[in-house]
């Protein structure tokens, strides 16, 4: 089946907006699953973090010797949580370290409202984690291939000479909160997108898999281009924190510019945007 | 041109609304269907069986454990879970060096065995420097020696319909009304004949200490520390997990841990 790429379905009492199809049936559909694979992943993933809330560069955890980078703890005689990250301290009780479960107080890295299951359960966590890692995986193949069946990978997302060339333009009304409703994404909006499916999405999920000690004996290369298993535990965590800004970051940016109309595109697929000829040309929208 | 300027209550208004989406999943609210016999909880579980089944798939069950060099045993081995037993029978062995300790081996075999230390450690051995991966999170590597369990199996010539090995340990893990409960692990037998499962009684070259699990424990090197059991009183070979326990295969499986350890 060949989906009409951008097709005007209605035209608007306004004189010069126009709804369009913004979002194909399996951007939307593969859209939402990972945001509710990457919800899922974030919190249990917090909470397996939690069972040795360190992390190190390198093969092995350094008990006898120091290759540690961040460490979040609780100190027991003063009562209150740390985070060290590279030797740096800073106090966090309340939030990291110790934090109130229940209404008591109770040392843990990442407080219950973060993690899932909510109280300290490793296996449960793991559970969530795995299930959701498949889900996530299997979301991520049927985007790929699709998206390289039906034009939106080429057409949407890689960015063109054009793109380039109002890339700064575009990234300074985005710090603006300045948008413009056309029917592409903008330059910044397809390096971003392009960004997290392309690098951040797959080094997540690799850096996962050099952690499995199965994996490991498979291909063993995995886990040696991350530089051992302990740094590839630290990348998982970074790319976590990364993909947690990005998805801040999208939330504002989408209620900046306009949430009705956007959320509609990536629900329904349909978008409105200005029909005016000279809004199409050159630096666009959101 | 439609331009929209964000103003900061409404920006504020963002981030407590991001703020408050992540909090609400993690409050207790989504717990119950995680706890163990919910039918989500089954359903999160099955994805165990698909790493198992895809990893044996890659592997075709031979694949080996990277093994390192003396250069990179860095410090002792880290010890974890059970590091001093208190049991009876276990201490009264320890005493005396363990010169009275003999591994049974029985169940599905032809040729029930009982070996002691100096019999196995005159086996021919194996030794491994491979890298410890704890289920928490951290790593250690160190070197084992030890017999292959292959090589022990063997000798106890399996029945065609032995599937499993199980592991039945000295350690108490606790203590109840109905009798105390001691460690357990299980494995197939791919793993059980595969060159690198080995029953160590050495470690960084000398004899393994009681707090990793002397005389004698599992290595199974590309499963997690928890199937590694420690202070190996028997081995039992049986053609299905169900009658073990609760059923699981182990005594962390028990517990809501995956039997399949290899992520
Ligand atoms: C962690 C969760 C999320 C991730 C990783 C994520 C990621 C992405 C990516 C990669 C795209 C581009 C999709 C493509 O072109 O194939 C996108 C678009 C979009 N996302 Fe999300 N998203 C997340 C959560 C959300 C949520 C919760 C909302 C709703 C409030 C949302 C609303 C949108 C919208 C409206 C677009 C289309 C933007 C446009 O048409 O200009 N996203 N997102």
């Amino acid at each position: 089946m060949k989906w009409p790429a951008k097709k005007i379905s209605t035209s608007h009492g306004a004189t010069n907006t126009k709804l369009i199809l913004r979002h194909r049936f399996l951007t939307r559909v593969t859209h939402w699953s990972w945001a509710i694979c990457l919800f899922f992943l974030l919190l249990s993933g917090l909470q397996i973090f939690n069972a040795h809330p360190v992390l190190y560069i390198g093969d092995q955890s350094g008990f006898d010797f120091s290759n540690r980078i961040l460490e979040i703890g609780a100190n027991y005689k003063t009562g209150t949580g740390f985070i060290d990250l590279f030797g740096i301290r800073l106090d966090t009780t309340g939030f990291l370290g110790i934090s109130k479960t229940n209404g008591f107080d109770s040392a843990r890295a990442f407080p219950a409202w973060l993690t899932l299951p909510s109280g300290q359960d490793l296996a449960g966590g793991r559970r969530v984690h795995f299930f959701f890692a498949w889900f996530f995986v299997f979301t991520l193949l049927i985007w790929l291939v699709s998206g390289l069946v039906n034009g939106h990978i080429r057409k949407d997302l890689i960015p063109g000479g054009q793109d380039l060339r109002s890339l700064k333009a575009d990234f300074l009304n985005h710090i603006k909160l300045k948008f413009y409703h056309t029917a592409q994404y903008v330059s910044i909006q397809k390096l971003t997108y392009g960004i997290i499916l392309f690098v951040v999405f797959p080094i997540i999920i690799l850096s996962g898999l050099a952690m499995s000690p199965g994996f490991n004996a498979i291909f063993p290369g995995i886990t040696e281009i991350f530089g051992g298993r302990q740094t590839a535990r630290t990348v998982h965590f970074l790319f976590m924190f990364i993909l947690s800004g990005f998805f801040i970051i999208h939330m504002i940016m989408i209620l900046a510019a306009g949430p009705i109309n956007l959320v509609r595109s990536i629900v329904t697929g349909r978008y409105r945007i200005e029909a005016s000829p000279k809004s199409t040309g050159g630096s666009s929208d959101e | 041109m439609n331009n929209i300027n964000i103003t900061r209550r409404r920006l504020l208004g963002t981030t407590l609304a991001t703020g408050s989406a992540i909090a609400l999943g993690g409050c207790n609210r989504l717990d119950p269907l995680i706890q163990s016999g919910h039918t989500a909880r089954t359903i999160l579980e099955s994805a165990s069986s698909l790493s198992f089944r895809v990893q044996r798939w890659l592997s075709s069950g031979t694949s080996l454990a990277r093994e390192y060099q003396r250069s990179d045993i860095r410090q002792q081995q880290h010890a974890n879970g059970t590091i001093s037993p208190r049991d009876v029978d276990y201490l009264n062995l320890a005493s005396n060096q363990f010169s009275d300790y003999s591994l049974k081996v029985n169940g599905l075999v032809g040729n029930e065995l009982s070996l002691d230390l100096d019999t196995l450690r005159k086996l021919p051995a194996r030794a491994q420097i491979t890298r410890h991966d704890c289920v928490e999170g951290w790593s250690c590597i160190g070197e084992w020696t030890g017999v292959q369990l292959s090589t022990i199996l063997e000798m106890a010539k399996p029945h065609p319909e032995a599937r499993f090995a199980v592991f039945d340990c000295f350690d108490t893990m606790e203590r109840g009304l109905s009798g105390s409960v001691k460690y357990y692990e299980s494995i197939d037998m791919v793993d059980a004949m595969h060159s690198q499962t080995i029953l160590a009684y050495g470690l960084n070259q000398k004899t393994l200490p009681v707090a990793n699990g002397a005389p004698l424990r599992l290595r199974v090197e590309r499963q997690l520390g928890y199937k590694h059991a420690k202070y190996v009183k028997s081995i039992t070979l049986v053609a299905t997990l169900k009658d073990i326990a609760r059923g699981n295969g182990g005594y962390w499986e028990d517990r809501g841990y995956a039997w399949y350890a290899g992520i």
